[in-house]
């Protein structure tokens, strides 16, 4: 091939730079580290919340405290159970458990607090209203009782 | 001849710092939870027994009661209801559009940002549930207790301040929630509570 003037440079394709990639994935990480919580209780019981239509979004996670109530498996159906925090618990334990969620909150969410009861449907009325007195005897009051949203709404 | 030869330090390899973030974000993604809790927030009494003398003094057409027996029967002032009925009759019952002397009394007060309108301040919703009801039933029945409400609610919203009532602001939902208050009070029949 003859030499000439106008001979092509041969251009190098400059590797991807890859420096930022971390810092963007940290990005990304931190958003989750914010915006997600910790799942802090492993479920012993198995519930199925009720449906309803005029359920409204928790706010506050913080201020807000769990109980569940359902069947354990390997129990009898109609036998239901409470837990609190990782174990199961009796009725009589949701005073110190409310004593002690308030004691962990801080100063802003302590007004606020909320007790989310997590029911299954079939749970016999006695126990909620039991586990309301408890809480009412322990100036918990406000309560929510947890659902999922059905997309019908009652006619009017 | 014994020059030192200049040592090139090389340039610290950082490819797998994106591995290893990536293994954090996925830690995080995995370990942690976004559902959002939906549920019926209720606000309770606080413990003490004044409720009790206050029922007392509730006229007959201020009351309005309704039982959910053990097999989850719903009676309204001893008829049969079905839920579906339920709000739309909490809704008359709460608003009395008519004044019908059968129905709740209401008062003339001023309320802020609205105005001297009738408030319906005197009827009380008497709520008694068999501890052998469901959840469930007890948990529809509070549904459309708060959807009466929350039907009237909006409809004096969108009439005052031309939007629903979960989009005003505080003070307005105030003054809409002094004219609609919710006035529910439970028993447990049976003993206990």
């Amino acid at each position: 091939m003859k030499k000439g003037v106008f001979r092509r440079k041969k251009h190098e394709m400059p590797g991807l730079n890859t420096a930022a990639l971390p810092d963007l994935i940290f990005t990304v990480l931190f958003f989750f580290m914010i915006v997600t919580h910790m799942r802090e209780v492993d479920l012993q019981v198995r519930y199925d919340v009720p449906k309803g239509t005029e359920v409204q979004k928790l706010a506050h996670k913080s201020s807000v405290s769990t109980i569940y109530v359902g069947r354990v498996p390997g129990q009898p159906a109609d036998s239901f159970y409470i837990q609190l925090n990782n174990k199961l618990a009796t009725m009589a334990d949701i005073k110190a458990f409310v004593e002690s969620e308030r004691a962990q909150m801080n100063s802003d969410d302590q007004p606020r607090m909320t007790v989310s009861i997590k029911a299954d449907r079939d749970v016999p009325f006695g126990m909620i209203a039991e586990i309301k007195q408890a809480l009412q005897q322990s100036f918990a009051l406000k309560v929510n009782y947890s659902a999922v949203e059905k997309k019908i709404k009652i006619k009017h | 001849m014994f020059k030192r030869r200049k040592k090139e330090t090389p340039g610290l390899d950082t490819t797998s710092t994106a591995d290893i973030s990536f293994m954090l974000l996925i830690f995080f993604l995995v370990t942690s939870s976004m559902d959002t809790d939906w549920g019926l927030p209720r606000q309770l009494p606080p413990p003490d027994d004044q409720t009790k003398e206050e029922e007392l003094v509730v006229k007959q057409r201020n009351a309005l009661c309704l039982k959910l027996d053990a097999e989850n029967q719903l009676t309204c002032n001893d008829e049969p209801m079905t839920i579906d009925n339920l709000s739309k009759r909490v809704e008359e019952f709460v608003a009395n559009a008519d004044d019908d002397p059968m129905m709740p009394e209401k008062s003339e007060r001023e309320v802020h940002l609205i105005g001297r309108c009738k408030v319906s301040d005197r009827h009380v919703i008497i709520v008694e549930v068999s501890p052998k009801a469901t959840y469930d039933a007890y948990f529809q029945m509070q549904n459309a207790v708060v959807a009466g409400y929350n039907h009237l609610r909006d409809e004096l919203a969108l009439r005052q301040f031309h939007r629903p009532y979960a989009k005003c602001n505080a003070e307005q939902r105030d003054a809409i929630a002094l004219v609609y208050p919710q006035r529910i009070s439970e028993q447990t029949v049976n003993g206990k509570q």
